[in-house]
């Protein structure tokens, strides 16, 4: 009987609305994976003002009289996928002239109209960790953008924290990529690389006493080091460390940086994160990883596999992934979690690590990765089962706004590509920030 | 005590030789295989649910429904839920790029000068290489390799199957095609061809210096001569890798110039000038699907195979050259994504073992699975683009080369 109900009303759909307003909107009849919980079938979203209102079904969601219907029959709907690590928007950190740069905000660098993060929301990633690359020890700071539309200006995309503050981490790097032989102030070594590390965390500890010590007495405190302060911050747990690192013994120097400075950290790439799983879940560190065809291409990544999130789950640590666009592309992203589980991977977790593992890694878990009632409208409607290579991404909705539409020609465009897709140029966006000619 | 050793070695490898002629002699041990698939896609007519596939001494020799083919007693008898033909990959550089992307073993190109088409593959191919058994585990078995794009002419193509210890235990053809770029990809740093026009002025001139060492009676017998000689003759055909349209249609102009044959090779532009390809009758070895866009590839799309394929243009798909991670793309994948992209399972499957062994004038051989052909088989525990989906077994001349689940 609700059914017959919810049929009628479904046969009163109008066209889908793009904007978000103050009348709820029900997607309804569509399966619905909500990440926390059991996938409900007939399900009902129900969305108002930017956020998630209900998540249930017919007998579950109650469906005020001014509600809009949006028939959903055949569809899946999922959380806005979340991108730990990506280079959209052309971003380029840190430049040569040293190999730790804190102060360099990636803020200052993002193109928010390149065609890049349209091909990205066409993937169905409604947050991404704009990075810097790789090419140094710290590259700067990154940026975790909300891929809204429209967007003129980079505060278009921000995502504020509670203390009113966008949100960021910071890029760390070790292995081969920041060595460069006869580089000058950049190492030559391993060990040289976790020495220059250390060196810079101790003199952020230094400047961080001296800041308390003066306690507010301005002429006691130390000239303004911007530097320093967000190292600062990475030591007070405000700024959380995404660590480049491939090899498994790099993996282990960036475990024992982290016990000996107490930063917050996310392990990025961690190719060889198989041989040293249960290491990573001890130091309950979260891990990005990154699905790589095949082996190699680079020597500190001849051991990648993709059973890296087989063997992160079953050690128990928390796994999400990561494009590392264009390295792999964003449009796709989604069969990460399907070779994920091709090698051994289970379907929720794979499904968990590209939507509330990621939440987690980013501290939004409060906000997005999941459908629940009070979090933002972020959501992907698929046409089928989000691991099937035949599914497609039809929409995507960020804060309640649908920002890509297949049925669109502009966007399917962006999607299956084409004339238009990429001729911004912004297309190898990845190689702009990283003079190594690539991050991964 | 020297002769004693002799003697003993001597027994020894008498000994060894007649247990190897024993085991020869093992039915099971010499290629006698019954392969059963749930759904076996043959490429040579429609698919067979409950199919065998018979294969003896390397061949196959019998394929049908389990109800009319009779397995002998002494058959092994693997078993999958799909079964395919072994697939092709119709264009890639493993065996001359390898997986550590180092200067030691980047052999796919040599920068010395910009037309080089003496350079033989077969020279440079590292049969033990690490990402033949890379593509193998997911059920390649040929590949078309050689020396990858990024100069005018940078050498010969081969074609292998993806076992053998040596070259020559895996090359089936020698010398295939001569790998030649037209487009930015071409151009080189401090000599010519530095515009486009240079590369069509330098190629024409190399093939008029062919035509006319053709004319001659006493002709010109350097290794550049004897190759080119090849191509006017029209043994074999250029692999013209051209992205954009202006460059796609170069190649049709020189060839016809010259009738010569080539091989399109990439043509991200192919639905600009669809037309003028089909018009041509040359066929098509589209780009990775997947393939990074930017550059010359600025217009690169999911559905070129699917309008190639709609437009009548006979094609094949491709792992192509990367430069980087990953060094080498899984041609299955490129070929899953075309079928989801307009393409659908069953031309995307072709594109990748029938389609591509006519392209490559090797499908006497394989591409399919019918009597007398190869038995190279490719076994599946599902539909063999899905992400989820592994790769379950390989058979290679009959013999099962890879059981590992990938």
């Amino acid at each position: 009987m609700k059914r017959l109900i919810l049929s009628l009303f479904a046969a009163l759909v109008v066209a889908t609305p793009a904007f978000s307003q103050a009348k709820p909107t029900a997607f309804i009849n569509a399966r619905i994976i909500p990440i926390v919980g059991a996938p409900i079938e007939q399900g009902i979203l129900l969305v108002q003002n930017g956020k998630i209102t209900a998540v249930g079904d017919a007998r579950t969601v109650r469906l005020s009289a001014d509600v809009t219907i949006v028939d959903m029959a055949g569809k899946t709907i999922m959380p806005g996928i979340v991108d730990t690590h990506s280079h959209i928007g052309g971003p380029a950190g840190a430049d040569s002239t040293s190999p730790i740069q804190p102060d360099v905000r990636i803020l200052d660098s993002v193109n928010v109209q390149a065609s890049s993060i349209q091909r990205a929301q066409a993937g169905g990633i409604t947050v991404a960790n704009i990075m810097p690359g790789s090419g140094h020890l710290d590259s700067g700071q990154t940026l975790y953008l909300k891929l809204r539309d429209d967007a003129v200006k980079i505060d278009d995309l921000l995502i504020y924290d509670k203390a009113g503050k966008y949100m960021g981490g910071i890029k760390f790097a070790n292995g081969t990529n920041p060595i460069r032989a006869g580089g000058g102030s950049f190492p030559g070594t391993r060990a040289k690389s976790a020495a220059l590390v250390r060196e810079v965390f101790i003199k952020a500890q230094e400047y961080k006493e001296k800041v308390a010590k003066a306690a507010g007495d301005k002429t006691k405190l130390p000239p303004r080091d911007l530097a320093m302060e967000a190292l600062v911050e990475v030591l007070d747990q405000k700024r959380v460390v995404h660590f480049h690192t491939h090899r498994h013994d790099d993996i282990m120097t960036v475990l024992r940086l982290q016990k000996e400075f107490g930063f917050r950290l996310v392990l990025q790439h961690v190719s060889e994160a198989w041989k040293v799983a249960d290491e990573i879940a001890k130091a309950k560190v979260p891990s990005s990883i990154i699905m790589i065809d095949s082996p190699g291409g680079k020597i500190e990544t001849i051991d990648v596999d993709y059973k890296n999130g087989a063997a992160l789950e079953k050690a128990g640590a928390l796994v999400g992934f990561h494009t590392d666009d264009g390295i792999t592309d964003s449009r796709w992203f989604l069969r990460s979690a399907g070779v994920a589980v091709r090698a051994g991977m289970s379907r929720d977790k794979a499904l968990y690590g590209m939507t509330m593992a990621g939440a987690i890694m980013l501290d939004m878990q409060d906000r997005i990765g999941s459908l629940e009632s009070g979090k933002d409208a972020d959501f992907v409607i698929l046409s089928g089962d989000p691991l099937s290579i035949y599914t497609h991404v039809e929409q995507t909705w960020v804060d309640g706004k649908k920002v890509f539409d297949r049925s669109r020609a502009e966007d399917r465009t962006f999607a299956a590509g084409g004339k238009g897709a990429s001729d911004d140029g912004d297309a190898m966006a990845h190689d702009d920030g990283d003079e190594d000619g690539g991050n991964e | 005590m020297m002769n004693v050793e002799f003697r003993m070695m001597n027994y020894l490898r008498n000994g060894a030789l007649i247990l190897l002629a024993a085991f020869c002699f093992l039915p099971t041990a010499y290629g006698q295989l019954a392969v059963k698939g749930e759904m076996v896609y043959t490429m040579a007519g429609e698919p067979i649910a409950n199919g065998v596939v018979l294969i003896n001494d390397g061949k196959i020799t019998a394929v049908g429904p389990s109800a009319s083919v009779t397995i002998p007693a002494n058959y092994r008898v693997v078993s999958a839920k799909v079964v395919t033909p072994g697939l092709i990959d119709a264009h890639t550089v493993i065996g001359l790029n390898g997986y550590l992307n180092q200067p030691h073993d980047q052999m796919a190109l040599d920068g010395s000068a910009s037309f080089q088409p003496e350079l033989r593959a077969t020279d440079a191919y590292n049969a033990q290489e690490r990402l033949i058994e890379t593509v193998r585990q997911y059920g390649v078995t040929t590949i078309h390799t050689g020396h990858q794009p990024g100069a005018l002419a940078s050498g010969q193509t081969m074609i292998a199957k993806t076992i053998g210890n040596t070259v020559d235990e895996a090359t089936i053809v020698q010398t295939a095609m001569i790998a030649v770029t037209l487009g930015p990809g071409a151009n080189a740093s401090g000599r010519s061809p530095g515009t486009r026009a240079k590369q069509a002025a330098m190629l024409r001139a190399e093939l008029i210096k062919a035509q006319e060492n053709e004319a001659k009676t006493d002709k010109a017998k350097d290794l550049k001569s004897l190759i080119m000689a090849r191509v006017i003759k029209r043994e074999i055909p250029l692999l013209v890798t051209a992205e954009a349209a202006q460059d796609i249609m170069t190649a049709l102009r020189i060839a016809k110039e010259f009738n010569i044959k080539i091989v399109l090779d990439g043509v991200s532009d192919a639905p600009i000038v669809m037309d003028e390809i089909k018009a041509s009758g040359f066929p098509v070895i589209v780009h990775p699907t997947m393939a990074r866009p930017g550059g010359d590839r600025a217009n690169i799309s999911l559905e070129t195979a699917s309008k190639l394929k709609a437009a009548g243009v006979p094609f094949a798909l491709q792992s192509g050259f990367e430069g980087y991670v990953p060094k080498t793309r899984i041609v299955l994948f490129e070929a899953g994504m075309a079928a989801a992209n307009g393409l659908g399972l069953r031309n995307a499957l072709a594109s990748i073992t029938i389609d591509a062994a006519k392209l490559l004038g090797i499908d006497n051989r394989v591409g399919s699975i019918a009597v007398g052909k190869d038995a190279d088989i490719a076994m599946y525990d599902g539909d063999p683009f899905e992400w989820v989906t592994h790769c379950t077994g390989v058979v290679i001349n009959g013999k099962v080369v890879s059981e590992i689940v990938k």
